[in-house]
């Protein structure tokens, strides 16, 4: 029989990390992705998972342990935030180049400058090129489940590449609600350990992690990006199956709500899409036709699912706790170059919200799905970038 | 008996590289593999040996190897022992190679990290005193009066400024297992330290002074000698740390002559006769420190 | 001679060809070094005294001590000049590679 615990998503994470029973835990601790290393430190101590934790020195040595790790086949866990993601930089690049399955739990966190320790989602959304699978989490039970199943995505023979899951700081990683625990055998079952295809053998001498001149880069390149793809395949399949086990699906790489027959649309990640729920339900209760579609996977990006769910909405507002400065933010970049190939485009617009973990009220997504709505009537509005509850 | 020439396995684990001729980094390797054999696991951060050894499809190492971030050899090492030791392996050696730069400089912090934390890694630093992959860059290993490129002589700088970064004590000063100092011109003691090295159950540490005619201007032959010249010259030693405890293995009665040493390197052509003083200042400085206080 | 010998590599032509991720089997030598070479060791088997300072010293290892008479691997050797340096006896010249 599962178990139902009262824990915060942090603590969730740990969880879902220690059922899949990685062999290398590397971390170094930065706020609000404490709480996951602190519980696995334990795990570890008592002995009720059975693995080697690594006090590394910094960010840039956990992910290189991690990289280490991997290089001979073991199944490995990081967890970091912020600044140290981004210290960690380097070696994103060469895990999922070196196509080793390293699954890392991001507390999604302000980047300085200013400094900041609270959610906001420029982190890993400043990470999409580094060809890391990235899931975001809208609570405590996703948090959980997405780590388990990231093994399963990560290590399939047919991707071979890391996985990071991704969680909001703060109004996640330290907010606690009801999670069910998996048991450990269906666990087991559900992810056995998996021989890497391209580890380092001491019987069969392996050299790893190598330079590809201008005649065989492209081609890794390439090999790379379609794994990417298959990896999305993958997740759905993953998600399908783990349901059937635990009892849990969450519908691929996007979840749409109440978007059949709307003319408003936000698309948005993580935790603020369960705000918007109630924001979408309290609309609709006023005959307003308005949904929600949220991004559980941004790598690869869910182009498909995006085309076919909002090519005919009539507009479209991307809510995200980012902005790439002089441009816009990065989702709703992502979000208009898929809608741009698909037959008909609605109107687009983003709002950046919530940076350096300023609240995003239910107010304020219904003043966007207001800006949504007047476009839907007929009313054009500004194309330009809305910074929501601008105080300036 | 100690390795030697006649006992070292003739069978060769880093080969067919395309290291320039002479290259002291590659002779490094070459031997350390000799004593190490093909349970190893060959760690080489972006630098000179990565570069001739990992190019696709063209693999010198016989053991398993990989090239990683510049700044995390012992990182690396230590996770590749962590994973290692919890698949179940046994009887092999984790090793790193990594150049002056990346030891003294770029790759210091999570050296430090491993030997804190006792990983069972062991750490190769070959130095050649410059940044060579990169065209001859000064590093924290340069010695004092080093014409770089980076580190030019003209009529206001002798070339480098300063003396090499300690790192064999900075190691030490973490009261590691084993650390010593080496050189290619004195090869038997090298393999033996090695594996003195091999055989310690934590860290290890073994410093190879190591030339590059490329980069110092001198013939591709004189590797083995120069290397040699620069410990009986006094500006390299021969040591080892050990059961907290620093031990000389060579103390010259005589220097030899330093300035035969520089001049034939093109890198000291333009060291005037007081830049040589401070040269042979900054060596005696160091070996009555290492007199005094370590075992002779 | 016993050093390794380069292998013949075809280049992958398909993606299912490529491995997974830049990784290839060690010891995995294409082409030979041959042509970095200027001048030529010769060793001169009645004085070499079998010392084994030029297989201790060589940054190639192309010299093999596993016969009685020390052999250089050509396919390997940079012509460095380190063994002819060392040799205590003399034993080794060097000779231009177009002289050779």
């Amino acid at each position: 029989m599962s178990e139902k615990m009262f824990i915060c998503s942090d603590e969730a994470v740990a969880l879902g990390a220690k059922l899949a029973r990685p062999q290398v835990i590397a971390a170094y601790p930065i706020t609000p992705q404490t709480i996951v290393v602190e519980r696995l430190s334990d795990y570890v101590e008592d002995g009720s998972l059975k693995a080697t934790y690594l006090h590394v020195e910094s960010e840039h040595s956990a992910i290189t342990a991690s990289l280490g790790a991997a290089s001979v086949g073991a199944r490995t866990f990081t967890a970091t935030s912020s600044q140290g993601l981004l210290y960690m930089t380097e070696g994103l690049y060469y895990a999922s180049g070196a196509r080793f399955p390293i699954v890392m739990m991001d507390a999604n966190r302000s980047l300085a400058l200013p400094w900041n320790i609270y959610g906001d989602q420029r982190d890993s959304l400043s990470q999409l090129a580094s060809g890391w699978i990235q899931l975001y989490a809208e609570d405590a039970q996703e948090a959980l489940d997405l780590t388990i199943q990231a093994y399963k995505v990560a290590e399939d023979p047919e991707v071979m590449l890391p996985v990071m899951v991704c969680l909001d700081g703060f109004v996640l990683t330290h907010t606690y609600e009801v999670v069910e625990i998996p048991e450990q055998d269906k666990v087991d079952a559900f992810i056995p350990y998996q021989n890497y295809a391209n580890k380092m053998d001491l019987d069969n001498p392996t050299s790893n992690c190598i330079t590809a001149g201008p005649d065989y880069n492209l081609e890794f390149h390439y090999q790379q990006h379609i794994a990417t793809l298959k990896a999305g395949e993958k997740l759905i399949a993953a998600d399908k199956e783990y349901g059937e086990l635990f009892g849990r699906t969450y519908g691929g790489l996007v979840e749409t709500y109440r978007t059949d027959d709307a003319d408003a649309v936000i698309v948005t990640l993580g935790s603020v899409a369960g705000t918007t729920r109630c924001v979408v339900d309290a609309l609709r209760a006023e005959g307003k036709k308005v949904g929600l579609l949220r991004i559980r996977c941004m790598r690869p990006f869910p182009e498909k699912e995006i085309i076919a769910a909002l090519q005919h909405v009539k507009a479209v507002g991307v809510l995200e706790k980012d902005i790439d400065h002089g441009c816009e933010g990065v989702v709703f970049t992502n979000v208009n170059s898929a809608l741009m190939r698909g037959t008909t485009k609605p109107a687009t617009f983003n709002f950046i919200a919530g940076l350096g973990g300023r609240s995003i009220l239910k107010g304020d997504i219904a003043q966007c799905f207001d800006k949504l709505l007047r476009q839907a009537a007929g009313e054009p509005q500004s194309p330009t970038v809305e910074f929501v509850k601008l105080g300036c | 008996m100690g390795l030697n020439a006649q006992n070292i396995t003739n069978e060769e684990l880093f080969y067919g590289h395309k290291a320039c001729g002479g290259c002291g980094a590659a002779l490094s390797i070459r031997l350390v593999m000799k004593v190490l054999g093909k349970r190893t696991f060959a760690i080489v951060p972006p630098n000179c040996m990565s570069t001739v050894a990992f190019i696709y499809p063209s693999m010198t190492f016989g053991c398993s190897g990989a090239i990683t971030p510049f700044a995390g050899t012992a990182a690396f090492e230590a996770g590749v022992e962590a994973g290692a030791k919890e698949l179940g392996l046994t009887d092999y050696t984790v090793v790193g190679f990594a150049g002056d730069g990346g030891t003294a400089d770029i790759g210091l912090q999570s050296l430090s990290g491993a030997i804190d934390r006792g990983d069972r890694i062991m750490y190769i630093c070959y130095d050649n005193e410059a940044y060579m992959n990169t065209g001859v860059q000064t590093s924290g290993l340069t010695p004092y009066g080093a014409k770089t490129t980076t580190s030019p002589a003209g009529d206001r700088l002798p070339g480098n400024t300063k003396a090499k970064k300690n790192v064999f004590e900075i190691v030490a000063a973490h009261d590691i297992p084993y650390a010593a100092t080496a050189s290619l011109g004195y090869p038997e003691d090298l393999l033996n330290k090695v594996a003195k090295a091999k055989a310690v159950n934590g860290p290890s540490y073994i410093h190879i002074f190591a030339p590059c005619p490329t980069g110092w201007g001198c013939a591709s032959e004189l590797t083995v000698d120069l290397a040699k010249k620069a410990v009986d010259t006094g500006l390299w030693y021969l040591a080892e740390y050990e059961n907290h405890e620093y031990t000389l293995n060579r103390n010259p009665k005589e220097f030899g002559d330093v300035k035969e040493y520089l001049k034939k390197q093109n890198r000291f052509a333009h060291l005037k006769d007081e830049d040589i003083a401070e040269i042979c200042r900054i060596r005696d400085a160091k070996w009555a420190q290492m007199r005094t206080h370590w075992n002779a | 001679m016993n050093r390794p010998q380069p292998v013949n590599f075809v280049p992958p032509k398909t993606l299912a060809e490529y491995p997974v991720g830049p990784c290839c089997p060690s010891a995995h030598i294409v082409g030979i070094n041959a042509g970095m070479r200027t001048f030529r060791p010769i060793i001169d088997h009645a004085t070499c005294v079998h010392c084994l300072r030029c297989f201790l010293v060589c940054p190639e290892g192309a010299i093999d001590k596993s016969e009685a008479d020390l052999e250089i691997d050509l396919n390997y050797c940079k012509g460095c000049g380190v063994c002819a340096h060392e040799c205590k006896v003399g034993a080794i010249t060097l000779v231009k590679e177009t002289e050779a």
